[in-house]
């Protein structure tokens, strides 16, 4: 399943990156605690990966490092070739965990924010917000407050407000994660028509290990905290996929191959420690 | 909805009744017009007096005074507000005061301020400010505090800078505690105006009235107390209109 | 730790407000501004006098009797106005409103009525106090869960057991907070009441000291009411939070 001989250029590189949260001194004072790493990674452009791991495992931490919301503790992120540390690089896109729509703005005007203070012109703003809210199903609700939406539609909102600035790597963390399991398969072919007509790298992070061997190139499976990569999985899907392919072969055996890998981890992460070793034998 | 509207008439009808039987008491003597005189007579002393505009100068005074506090409260407080959440251990230490502020007589200080600055405008707003500054203040302590953490990870994806992030993200979604907070401005300054006006002032609307208190000129009097009355109904009206505005925005309902 | 170093801080702002006060003296002069120290001999001094005394004991009287009306028809209205659902519909924007009014406007008609005695200055201070303890109470009431009373009738309690022993505890902490925002308002009322055509009364003695251009005194006057003020307050929050643990 090897996949097709295009040019593997490196859109991203991770070099042995941790991040290590410092101790907090004072009230109830907490020990460092070591998120994640060491990782070392590199994005393929245009390539879909997926990160799957247990809850708390560093996954949001690796995600707002790789955007440079976060300076790595150790090691170096590269976006394009040029070092990413302390601030976010034009070109990059993030979807967060927590529903980030502005409760004071229209849809419209949610999907316009980026692009309006960037000075781009008015009637180009108008097509490009247009044209972002037809495409993530918003088309009826360009007038209505957040508030007046169901939290799908909010993330939808924040995925196109993210969309209309084009960017070359789009991050989503676990975008659906308060999501029904039938709707999130839905999303889940809206991302995959998003990452094939943007033509965009897109990372996304999630829980579900359904979701991500239905999306991805490659998954990457991360072990309990700190997060390391313990495996990754490349699927060989072809890139016209749609959710469908939940009913193929292959994909039990790459959901299968994930919870073997990732049934330990998460015990782990439960507290289990003694589990962990049991399960292994 | 005909539940709304069948409890607002009940109000109105309960109100006025309640105008009614006052109207009536006066009327029949019941009650002495040297202590309460007829609703429609304090009314119509009011219309007088204001078409003769020998009220204007006063008003325009009182309503300026109390507009200048409010606004300078709400400027002053938002700024302390924004400056006081940047510091956490000033704020920490702070909050015992605020705490408490409320709780002590603050308006006490008014004759000092007149022994300090003379019976002039400056101790009517000092007062007017001490009296509202601080609920500013503290609203927009709570709304800097309830703003999503996300937002500041939103504001870095697209770039922002301080001051971008403040004036674009932090402030509309602080607004329904900053709202809050003008609201209790503008109630706290015009009490406080008034009340300095009352008890000691060179002129104005609380002036006015305790004047004609001591002239036994009641008509006068309740034509006076009318009318403050009535601006404030109206500018809580209005403060409420707005306030149902934001929430009926905020929290869904219409389509 | 955390806490004594919090308390330092408060401590130095503390500090901080008479090194302020003592620069306002220094620019506006003795008359106007008498100096911290000063003041607090003038207070040391003067506290134990008979005219103090009286005039503290008029205020604490009034104020007394200005909560016991306060007290008495606030938890009475807002009893009702909780209970009964038409007349709290009806009724508690009636009171919302009147909340929101510069009372101070009412004081002549108060006087008019009750005459310039302690009386009247008894009930401008209860006109204050009045509303917030009859709002808090109905909202008070209104939010016990009517689980609450479901549970009350598996059990078979009798209607003035329910009271008792279910909605009485359920509600007591934010009526309490109504009691103490209750207090507050009532002490300004009657303390306004004082400053106005008034011979008696703390508040009264302020505007005199005024006249005679008496700045300690002013500034004795000042401390002992926020010290007062702030005592009360901080005693009927404690009051509140331990209600609020059950
Ligand atoms: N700002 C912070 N300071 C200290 N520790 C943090 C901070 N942010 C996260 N952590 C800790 O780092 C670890 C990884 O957090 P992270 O949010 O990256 O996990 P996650 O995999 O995204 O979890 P989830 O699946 O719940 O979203 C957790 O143990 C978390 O408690
Ligand atoms: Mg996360």
């Amino acid at each position: 399943m090897n996949a097709a001989p295009v040019p593997r250029e490196v859109h991203a590189e991770l070099k042995g990156v941790t991040r290590i949260y410092p101790a907090v001194p004072g009230a109830g004072a907490k020990l460092p605690v070591h998120a994640l790493g060491p990782i070392d990674l590199d994005l393929v452009r245009g390539e879909f990966f997926a990160v799957v791991g247990p809850s708390g495992c560093g996954k949001s931490t690796f995600l707002e490092v790789l955007a440079g919301l976060q300076k790595p503790t150790a090691g170096s992120v590269s976006f394009e070739g040029k070092p990413v540390g302390g601030h976010v690089p034009e070109g990059i896109g993030v979807v967060f965990q927590e529903d980030a729509s502005f409760p004071w703005l229209t849809v419209w005007h949610n999907v316009a924010f980026g692009l309006r203070r960037n000075g781009v012109a008015a009637a180009e703003v108008r097509r490009r917000v247009e044209d972002a809210i037809a495409f993530m199903g918003l088309k009826d609700f360009a007038g209505a407050y957040p508030s007046q939406l169901s939290g799908g539609m909010r993330q939808r909102v924040c995925i196109a407000r993210t969309l209309v600035l084009q960017p070359r790597l789009i991050l989503l963390d676990e975008p659906f994660g308060a999501l029904d399991a039938q709707t999130r398969l839905l999303m889940g072919d809206e991302v995959l028509r998003l990452w094939r007509r943007t033509g965009a790298t897109v990372l996304l992070i999630t829980h579900a290990l359904d979701e991500a061997a239905m999306l991805a190139d490659r998954i990457g499976a991360m072990s309990a905290r700190p997060g390391r990569f313990i495996e990754i999985i490349a699927t060989g899907w072809p890139r016209d996929r749609d959710s469908t392919i939940v009913g193929e072969a292959a994909f039990g055996e790459i959901t299968g191959r994930l919870w073997e890998r990732l049934r330990s981890e998460s015990l782990k992460a439960l507290g289990h420690s003694g589990v962990s070793a049991m399960a292994a034998e | 909805m005909a539940i709304m509207t069948r409890i607002g008439l009940i109000r109105l009808v309960v109100i006025a009744a309640l105008i009614g039987a006052l109207e009536l008491a006066c009327r029949t003597g019941l009650i002495d017009h040297r202590i309460i005189i007829a609703p429609s007579e304090m009314a119509s002393a009011l219309w007088t007096l204001l078409a003769s505009g020998s009220l204007d100068a006063d008003i325009a005074r009182t309503l300026g005074l109390i507009g200048l506090v409010t606004a300078l409260s709400i400027v002053l407080g938002f700024a302390a507000g924004i400056a006081i959440h940047a510091l956490p251990r000033l704020r920490e230490a702070l909050d015992p005061f605020f705490a408490t502020y409320y709780a002590v007589p603050v308006f006490i200080f008014y004759p000092v301020l007149i022994a300090i600055f003379g019976l002039s405008l400056m101790p009517i707003v000092l007062i007017g400010v001490a009296t509202a500054i601080v609920a500013m203040i503290i609203a927009t302590l709570n709304g800097l505090d309830r703003v999503p953490r996300v937002l500041d990870k939103v504001a870095r994806v697209h770039r922002l800078g301080r001051i971008a992030t403040a004036l674009q993200l932090q402030l509309p979604a602080a607004a329904p505690y900053l709202f809050t907070g003008i609201k209790l401005a503008v109630s706290y300054g015009f009490i406080a105006v008034i009340a300095a006006e009352f008890i000691l002032s060179p002129a104005g609307l609380g002036r006015d009235i305790a004047d004609a208190y001591a002239d036994f000129n009641n008509r006068r009097m309740y034509a006076l107390i009318l009318f403050l009355l009535i601006v404030a109904t109206l500018i809580n009206a209005v403060l409420h209109g707005l306030d149902m505005r934001f929430a009926a925005r905020r929290s869904g309902g219409r389509a | 730790m955390t806490a004594t170093r919090r308390a330092a801080d408060t401590l130095i702002l503390l500090v901080g407000l008479v090194v302020l006060w003592e620069i306002l003296h220094r620019i506006a002069g003795e008359t106007a501004m008498p100096a911290p120290l000063s003041t607090f001999a003038y207070l040391v001094h003067n506290l134990a006098t008979p005219r103090f005394i009286a005039n503290l004991t008029t205020t604490g009287l009034e104020l007394g009797y200005a909560l016991l009306l306060a007290y008495g028809i606030g938890l009475a209205v807002g009893v009702w106005l909780g209970a009964h659902r038409l007349s709290g519909a009806v009724g508690e924007p009636i009171l919302v409103s009147l909340y929101s009014l510069p009372k101070i406007t009412l004081y002549p008609v108060v006087l008019l009525i009750f005459g310039l005695g302690i009386s009247g200055k008894v009930a401008f201070g209860a006109l204050h106090g009045v509303l917030p303890v009859a709002l808090l109470t109905t909202g008070a009431i209104r939010a016990i869960p009517p689980v609450y009373l479901r549970a009350a009738r598996t059990l078979q309690l009798s209607p003035w057991q329910t009271i008792t022993t279910v909605l009485l505890p359920a509600a007591l902490p934010e009526v309490f907070t109504g009691l103490r925002i209750g207090f507050t308002v009532t002490l300004l009322g009657v303390l306004l009441g004082e400053m106005f055509a008034s011979k008696e009364g703390l508040g009264a003695m302020i505007i005199n000291a005024l006249q005679l251009a008496q700045g300690e005194e002013m500034m004795t006057v000042a401390i002992v009411l926020f010290a007062f003020a702030a005592l009360a307050n901080g005693l009927l929050l404690f009051v509140e939070h331990r209600l609020r643990r059950i």
